[in-house]
């Protein structure tokens, strides 16, 4: 049924191709510096976990996964809560400006970060939340929101219009409706959203880093540490960057049949 | 599908407007009254017009020839990240195992990459390419293929590419996975008693199916890799020299690295412009494919 000749081993060679880098990282992350430095070696013949120990317990490195995921988190959070009603307004109703604050959003998904840098350092300032997971949440809302209002729009879309109609006609009230029916309906669709918010700002690190500078700083930013006089030490930084691939690979396996819809904007 | 027209609707979508707003409005305006000042330092700022935009569109001044450089670097880039990511995904894609346990696995390493973020994926690469404790370096090396991402700049671009490559094809293949899956099989049981070739197949059945996923995955994989700052940024830093800094590395070099607000400001602009012209032809499309699509896509 419509695949091609040779595709056991297209699809092989493919998997190889992604896997053999990340299998790399993995493998410095257990090698000793000199190891790294020294030999050659296809797995670590002297394997250590001193990298990852050092990791758990120096505060500045393990406060950098806190942080990170305290913005990750506050930031799923605001943009499903808002991204729910919107995405409901854009699907069954037609009011007006509907269509320009719908291409609005979508290029705030699109603009470039780095535009956005330098104002954001000013305005995060000027309102005093620079340098708390806050300012780095609220900034990483100018991509995740349209993205969740886009992806919940089709889910919330697939639902027929009936089961509203019927609702209303029952009785329900508005909020009711919609926490008693609706949720429950689309959640895997909200599960889907929240997935892509968490993972968007997972990955984000440009505005992650320009907004923090101590207390709140990501586990991307105090990657850099890892370059000093001494010259680098890779072994540290890549079981920091291994480290980081962790959250992403727990939380697809939950969503794997829905990831492809989900980065179509909910559209395919 | 006809929508009611309800006024009100507004309240639903007001939380979004505001977080939205606050979030990019606010910071536009001040990105569009640097870009016609003039500062020395000191808090203290200088009208200066539109001259910040002359200069930047006149190739002919510094500004103007780093952005027309970076941009025409940019430009060149996207057009080989697609040539090379598009077919290659399809073709992944096409090679997907139909179904058990093995559907999943595949799924799951195709989104890998996706989810590591962007300066782990420059770190990956960093490590695994450099010639002496890297194992693409080293062997390239040891082939007696000279390779050296830091020094030379065909290879800091080869690099650059392969990394952008193995970083988002499998973005591409799913979203054509996910067209493919929705073709149902009587199309192809009609094609085998029509005795069709495999690529009139792929022409006929499958290739119009995965019209529509194909465009979201070249405007999607065209408006980031224009953006793209963080994976350049940490592999080549922009190097050697100048060859591997594109718009958004040059952006973040003037306006953070030489605070130049005004020049930065500028670029900001016209940047966002590009990007807004190529997104209204991006929602244009969509919404008209959208149009045609029929209603029978049930719920997931």
């Amino acid at each position: 049924m419509g695949t091609i000749p040779g595709r056991r081993i297209i699809i092989s060679l493919f998997l190889i191709f992604l896997l053999l880098p990340i299998y790399w990282l993995v493998n410095m992350s257990f090698k000793t510096n000199s190891e790294i430095v020294s030999t050659m070696t296809l797995w670590p013949h002297q394997p250590t976990i001193e990298n990852y120990m050092r990791i758990f317990t120096d505060e500045s490195w393990y406060s950098g996964y806190i942080n990170s995921l305290k913005y990750v988190v506050i930031n799923t959070v605001i943009s499903i809560s808002v991204a729910l009603p919107a995405a409901y307004a854009f699907s069954r109703y037609r009011f007006l400006g509907d269509k320009h604050l719908f291409f609005w959003l979508l290029s705030n998904r699109m603009a470039p970060a780095a535009v956005f840098a330098l104002p954001f350092f000013n305005l995060y300032s000027a309102i005093g939340l620079f340098d708390t997971p806050w300012a780095v949440a609220l900034a990483h809302c100018i991509f995740n929101v349209p993205l969740a209002v886009w992806i919940l729009e089709g889910f919330v879309s697939s639902v027929p219009r009936e089961i509203d109609e019927t609702a209303f006609l029952d009785g329900y009230s508005f909020p009711r409706f919609f926490i008693k029916i609706l949720v429950p309906l689309i959640a895997s669709g909200i599960g889907v959203a929240a997935f892509f918010c968490f993972m968007f700002s997972w990955v984000e690190l440009l505005l992650a880093r320009t907004l923090t500078s101590v207390d709140a700083k990501p586990i991307s930013a105090v990657m850099t540490r890892t370059v000093s006089a001494a010259g680098m030490d890779w072994g540290l930084l890549a079981a920091a960057g291994a480290l980081t691939i962790i959250p992403g690979a727990l939380v697809i396996w939950f969503v794997r049949n829905y990831i492809a819809r989900g980065f179509a904007l909910g559209r395919v | 599908m006809d929508k009611t027209v309800n006024q009100k609707a507004w309240f639903l979508v007001l939380p979004v407007f505001l977080v939205v707003a606050f979030s990019a409005v606010i910071p536009l305006m001040t990105v569009v009254n640097y870009s016609m000042q003039d500062t020395f330092g000191n808090n203290q700022f200088f009208w200066n017009g539109v001259g910040w935009f002359k200069e930047l569109l006149d190739p002919s001044t510094d500004l103007g020839e780093r952005f027309f450089a970076s941009l025409w670097r940019n430009l060149i880039f996207s057009a080989i990240i697609l040539a090379i990511e598009i077919p290659l995904g399809i073709v992944v894609a096409l090679s997907m195992p139909r179904e058990g346990w093995t559907v999943a696995v595949c799924l799951v390493i195709l989104a890998l990459p996706l989810l590591i973020p962007f300066n782990v994926v420059g770190t990956i690469w960093q490590i695994f390419g450099r010639p002496d404790i890297g194992l693409l370096g080293y062997t390239l090396n040891s082939l007696g293929i000279p390779y050296n991402y830091v020094s030379n700049e065909l290879d800091a671009w080869a690099t650059v590419i392969v990394m952008d490559v193995w970083h988002w094809t499998s973005l591409v293949a799913l979203l054509c996975y996910a067209g493919l899956k929705s073709i149902p099989d009587a199309y192809y049981q009609a094609a085998q008693i029509d005795g069709a070739s495999r690529w009139a197949v792929f022409r006929a059945i499958q290739l119009p199916k995965m019209n529509r996923v194909l465009l979201i995955a070249v405007l999607l994989r065209f408006m980031d890799s224009f953006m793209i700052y963080t994976e350049p940024f940490v592999v080549t830093g922009g190097g050697p020299g100048n060859s591997t800094t594109f718009i958004s590395i040059e952006l973040v070099k003037i306006a953070l690295g030489q605070f130049d607000l005004g020049k930065a400001a500028a670029l900001s602009l016209v940047y966002n412009l590009i990007i807004l012209i190529v997104c209204w032809v991006f929602y244009t499309v969509m919404t008209n494919a959208g149009a045609e699509r029929p209603q029978k896509e049930g719920a997931v």
